[in-house]
């Protein structure tokens, strides 16, 4: 149980009960992405905000468990303020580390990293990545 | 009947540290019916009703055999059971094959929000092709199908009704037979899910005067990949295959074919032929216990599980007078999905989710649901164990401050 509780008492907990950035706008410029997981009902929306190559914002709602939205919390206080390239990067470090990918450990994952406890538990691995996923899809969406 | 004694015939329980609370998903499979399909594929891995050699004589023998054993089951004749991949292949062929010829704008299909999404949403394309009205029985407020709720949407109109008979959330048998006889009366056929029945319940489809019948054969202890369609014969005469190929044809031209008669029209392409031995073994094992023994076992671990449950706070059980072996219910505060990864850690297997009917997850007014579901290999043991998770996990997730 002891994998568990480490998760869930590092910053999981902090962010599930008091998410930063919560809530969308509707101002111009924001990239909107909503990305549902119909199997659990996890239902999230990504909004990023990039000006001059600067991640200016991220906004994200939705309801999901709290693995699920702890992570969209935790993601807009580490991407915020990146550069498009370094958000991207650590992007995808996070997802292949999630995976068990090799990944570029050189790559600040930040609070972010916490999330690397979710291995263990490789049927919540979905419920880490969707909120990062839904991020990528909005610089995509550039 | 001796759960303990049986456990030992599900190989996957040879883990004794496992316990296994997902039947409703899908049942385990005893060594007798996975020795059957080893017998299959060992001893006469060959089509059926094609080659005109002993092998191939010897496996389409083993197959209709099946077929046999299914009817019997339900008490159907041999040609009104039709094999198909899975309940949801059965729930489709009866809305593509039924509804889409013959159902029109004036027309109404009665459905519940108690449905399975096999069931309801085949119905709910047909009435977007067709524009026949989708019309749903307003549920009680435990959730249930009554007759004096069905009374209120069944009219002139309704061509179609299309019902569970065992939820797979909520565990309520519907009123199935009054439900058919009523409809019956306005001229409406009905089409009963009949996926969580099957494996926990005697089903006479003569006694129910059912139209169509479908279940899957991975849920009552058999193969997954095979399921089966009962129709009566007069309307599956009437009907138009919805696949077509290799088996089902009679005679071959070049703009025009003609069809085998049923069962046999709506099996084209080789059949799954070890899954329907092998669910012919699983119903032999399935009898050999007895059903009714099945039922009784698996409502008292349910009622006994329910009760231990009430004793603890901060517990919600929807379903509390289901009459099977299913419980639906949520820790107070905690999403279902991080429930499950506790009780994932004391090796239970259960369900979190929507169990693929959204419907009455939002009916209930939830964001989804914890679930779990007995059957002959579960024990007094097991429900102790979950119980005991149940509350480990409720003071766990208070603890880190949910
Ligand atoms: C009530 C009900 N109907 C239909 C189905 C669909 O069965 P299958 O997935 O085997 O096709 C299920 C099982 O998930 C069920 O519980």
């Amino acid at each position: 149980m002891n994998d568990l509780e480490t998760l869930y008492r590092q910053v999981i907990m902090d962010h599930y009960k008091n998410p930063r950035n919560k809530g969308l706008l509707s101002s111009s410029g924001y990239k909107t992405i909503h990305i549902k997981n119909p199997t659990c009902g996890d239902d999230i929306t990504i909004q990023s905000l990039v000006e001059d190559g600067i991640v200016k914002d991220v906004r994200h709602d939705g309801t999901g468990c709290s693995i699920c939205c702890s992570s969209a919390s935790v993601m807009s206080e580490t991407l915020i303020g990146k550069t498009k390239e370094d958000a991207e990067k650590i992007s995808e470090a996070y997802i292949n580390m999630l995976t068990n990918k090799e990944y570029d450990e050189n790559v600040d994952l930040e609070e972010a990293i916490v999330y690397q406890g979710v291995r263990k538990f490789p049927a919540r691995v979905k419920c880490a990545s969707i909120a990062w996923k839904a991020f990528q899809g909005t610089l995509e969406s550039e | 009947m001796d759960p303990y004694k049986l456990k030992k015939d599900f190989p996957v329980l040879d883990d004794e540290t496992l316990i296994y609370l997902d039947t409703a998903a899908s049942s385990l499979k005893p060594k007798q019916v996975i020795k059957k399909l080893d017998e299959y594929y060992e001893k006469y891995s060959v089509n059926v009703h094609r080659g005109v050699y002993n092998l191939s004589y010897v496996a389409t023998e083993m197959y209709e055999d099946s077929r046999n054993k299914v009817s019997a089951f339900i008490n159907a004749d041999f040609n009104e059971i039709i094999f198909t991949r899975g309940a949801s292949s059965a729930l489709n062929l009866v809305a593509t094959s039924y509804g889409l010829n013959n159902l029109s704008s004036t027309d109404e299909i009665i459905v519940s929000e108690l449905e399975h999404h096999s069931q309801v949403l085949p119905w709910q394309n047909v009435s977007n092709i067709t524009k026949a009205k989708l019309v749903y029985v307003p549920l009680n407020k435990e959730g249930r199908i009554t007759i004096e709720n069905f009374k209120k949407v069944l009219n002139e109109n309704t061509k179609v009704v299309a019902l569970n008979y065992i939820s797979n959330v909520m565990g309520y048998i519907a009123p199935i037979k009054e439900i058919i006889k009523l409809s019956h009366e306005v001229g409406a056929i009905v089409s009963v899910d009949a996926a969580q029945a099957a494996p926990h319940k005697r089903i006479d489809v003569k006694d129910l005067d059912c139209d169509f019948l479908s279940f899957s054969g991975h849920k009552m202890l058999g193969p997954t990949g095979i399921g089966v369609l009962y129709g009566k014969s007069k309307l599956l005469d009437e009907m138009p295959p919805i696949e077509f190929g290799g088996d089902m044809n009679d005679n071959v031209d070049l703009y025009e074919a003609s069809w085998k008669e049923i069962p046999y029209k709506f099996e084209t392409g080789t059949p799954g032929i070890a899954g329907a031995i092998g669910l012919g073994a699983a119903i032999d094992y399935i009898e050999s216990i007895g059903l009714e023994e099945i039922a009784i076992h698996e409502k008292e671990l349910k009622d006994y599980t329910i009760k231990k449950l009430e004793e603890l706070k901060d517990i919600t059980v929807y379903n509390k007078t289901a009459e099977t072996g299913i419980i639906t219910f949520n820790i107070d505060g905690v999403h279902p999905h991080d429930a499950v990864t506790f009780f994932d850690g004391d090796n239970i297997c259960m369900r979190a989710g929507h169990h693929c009917a959204q419907l009455i997850i939002k009916w209930l007014e939830v964001v989804a649901t914890l679930r779990v579901s007995f059957y002959l290999y579960n024990t007094v043991e097991d429900c102790d164990k979950f119980v005991e998770s149940v509350k480990n996990a409720r003071d766990f997730f208070k603890s880190v401050g949910f």
